[in-house]
């Protein structure tokens, strides 16, 4: 298993736009992805359940990652996060 | 006439017809279902259905609104494909054997119901979203085309709200402007109307009980405000201002980008007077090419105390930063007795103007303004900025502001914050004690700025806030004029520049003097910008400065 912390950086927060690019990025890989924010697990590749999380600029989220990919998947979800939030 | 009262989104003015938005809901009829497979294939296709047509829709905003603003449809795909949509959906035919229709009503409420009950305004208006995509699968389910009431000519339209996948169905050429009944900033329906410059009114509460349909209307998107039926002064009104926006635009479109010189090459520089971090935008949006006056004492009147040199540098990076290379003079703050600062503890003066403000404050309590600069010199890493201090009257004042800009800088280098080393440091010209000693004053700055409102109320002696007297307000005074010739003489001298920040830079019937006896620079409300840099072209420096000069030299 892998993990990171990010503190969100972007003004909006996790809205509708960057939680749908973060679900495309993470449709690409075959480990299971989570996304750990006040207390609460999201699966990374289910927009309404990210979105529910409502995680705004500030929150800082676990990024969980477990499967045979995720090297690959740490390290291309790290640059998604950097990149667009 | 009747007005009703909304939010506005965009600053302009519509006037035309209004027309209601009759949306075609689809009614779901809720039936029992034998064949669950079958019945799950149906959803599927009419899933599949929806997803093409959001790509054309896609597609059609893409070039209509830009990329940004087209990807709401891209999520709309996402969200049907989302297993919390589809799956929901297929386990309802399958667990409670009814009809899509009715597996996706019931689904599209559970979700948009929790998305309705987030606190985050933003999220709240996904459920709206929700609602959009399944009554798109219903409709394709039952093969009903949604359709949308034909407008045949230019309206007002009046809707309850609209649905991102009706905005951009509409034929936006015959749209005049949007009033809603709902709706909310983050609405598909806002981000349109700002994205495509159409005036909308939002939150009109109670305009869908009026009986609006064919009636003319006035939306002033200025006030947020509906006039139904107008009368004829308030038609003239508005049409008089319509004509005056058409003419500001036609002379946007000419003139942005078109760099500020005479006819003859004097090149002058055209920046803008700004109040807050908000009045950026419209600095940028008149093409300004740079910030002349940055006033700092919003920061210390929003507040109940002293603001922090973090809160400060804040603000100032995010001006330098929003210009981008742009020169930002920030002026240090001028708080007098005049304005109501309470923690400043300053004791009331039967003469504010004249008294313990600006300059004068800083070499008493030294404190607040070394904050300041400590402040400006850190987002000084992050743009172009510079440096102003107002008020002075000596040669020693400068001397004693430079010294605490030194000590800054070095505490700054010593705790390895990094500024710009060398930050230009001016000073504003609006007494006639810095006046007259400008040939003292030239070497120890890097430009000089001309407060005229200041300048002209102490030359002439009277009280600008005195209603009595304030006709006696003439910035072109020939005892002003030739204050600002001597002072740019002096600067010419020295090679520094010498801008002016006060109400005078605005007046057009100035501009030419104000050239012609040597200012180079002119800084003013964003609105003038354009119809100064009209002004300017059409001027001949040399011309200029013959004319004024011949009229304010002494007589012999």
């Amino acid at each position: 298993m892998k993990t990171f912390d990010y503190k969100i950086t972007d003004s909006l927060g996790i809205h509708a736009r960057p939680a749908g690019l973060l679900v495309k990025a993470s449709e690409g890989f075959r480990s299971q992805i989570f996304i750990i924010a006040k207390d609460k697990k999201a699966d990374a590749r289910r927009l309404f359940s990210i979105m529910s999380l409502q995680i705004k600029m500030g929150d800082t989220v676990t990024i969980e990652i477990i499967g045979d990919d995720e090297d690959l998947a740490y390290e291309k979800l790290t640059e998604f996060f950097k990149n667009n939030l | 006439m009747k007005t009703f009262q909304g939010k506005t989104v965009y600053n302009e003015i519509a006037i035309g017809k209004l027309f209601l938005y009759k949306r075609t809901e689809n009614k779901v009829k809720r039936y029992h279902i034998e064949n669950i497979d079958s019945e799950i294939e149906r959803f599927n296709n009419a899933k599949k259905m929806a997803h093409d047509q959001l790509e054309e829709l896609y597609q059609k905003a893409l070039v209509e609104i830009g990329e940004t603003n087209a990807l709401i449809f891209n999520i709309h795909q996402m969200m049907l494909e989302d297993a919390d949509f589809s799956q929901s959906v297929e386990n309802i035919i399958s667990t409670q054997m009814i009809n899509a229709e009715s597996a996706v009503a019931l689904t599209s409420q559970n979700l948009s119901t929790m998305f309705s009950m987030m606190e985050d305004a933003y999220m709240k208006e996904r459920a709206s979203d929700i609602k959009d995509i399944s009554e798109r699968v219903i409709s394709n389910l039952s093969e009903n085309e949604r359709k949308n009431s034909l407008i045949t000519e230019p309206v007002i339209l009046v809707a309850d709200d609209l649905a991102p996948s009706e905005t951009m169905q509409l034929d936006k050429s015959k749209i005049l402007a949007f009033v809603t009944e709902n709706g909310a900033i983050t609405s598909h329906t806002a981000i349109l109307a700002r994205t495509m410059n159409i005036p909308a009114l939002i939150c009109v509460k109670g305009i869908l009980k009026e009986a609006v349909d064919g009636k003319e209307a006035i939306v002033d998107g200025f006030s947020g405000t509906l006039f139904i039926e107008p009368d004829t002064n308030t038609k003239n009104m508005f049409l008089d201002k319509k004509e005056e926006r058409e003419n500001q635009k036609r002379l946007l479109k000419k003139l942005k980008g078109v760099k500020t010189k005479t006819s003859d090459e004097q090149e002058i520089k055209l920046y803008a007077n700004i109040s807050s971090v908000g009045d950026v935008g419209a600095a940028l949006q008149n093409d300004a090419e740079g910030i002349g006056l940055f006033r700092s004492e919003f920061l210390y009147l929003q507040e109940k105390d002293y603001p922090s040199e973090d809160m400060q540098f804040e603000a100032y990076r995010s001006v330098a930063e929003a210009m981008a290379g742009k020169k930002v003079i920030i002026r240090t703050f001028d708080i007098g007795a005049d304005k109501k600062v309470d923690y400043f503890n300053i004791p009331p003066e039967e003469n504010p103007a004249l008294g313990f403000r600006a300059v004068r404050m800083y070499i008493k309590r030294p404190d607040i303004i070394k904050t300041q600069l400590r402040a400006i010199l850190r987002a000084s890493a992050y743009g172009n900025l510079a440096i102003m201090i107002p008020m002075i009257t000596s040669q020693v004042e400068v001397l004693k502001v430079k010294e605490m800009l030194e000590v800054a800088k070095n505490e700054l280098k010593s705790e390895k914050i990094p500024f710009t080393e060398d930050i230009d440091f001016g000073i504003m010209i609006e007494t006639p004690a810095a006046a007259l000693i400008s040939d003292i004053l030239a070497p120890l700055v890097n430009f000089f700025s001309i407060g005229t409102n200041d300048l002209t109320q102490y030359t002439i002696a009277f009280d600008r806030q005195n209603d009595n007297v304030s006709d006696l307000y003439h910035p072109e005074h020939f005892a002003v004029l030739r204050l600002i010739k001597y002072v740019c003489d002096n600067a010419r001298k020295e090679n520094i520049w010498v801008g002016v920040c006060g109400e005078a830079a605005s007046d057009l019937s100035l501009t030419e003097d104000l050239i012609g006896l040597g200012v180079s620079e002119l800084s003013t409300t964003p609105s003038m910008i354009l119809p100064l840099r009209d002004k300017i072209l059409k001027s001949d420096f040399s011309e200029c400065r013959r004319i004024v000069l011949d009229r304010i030299e002494p007589v012999n």
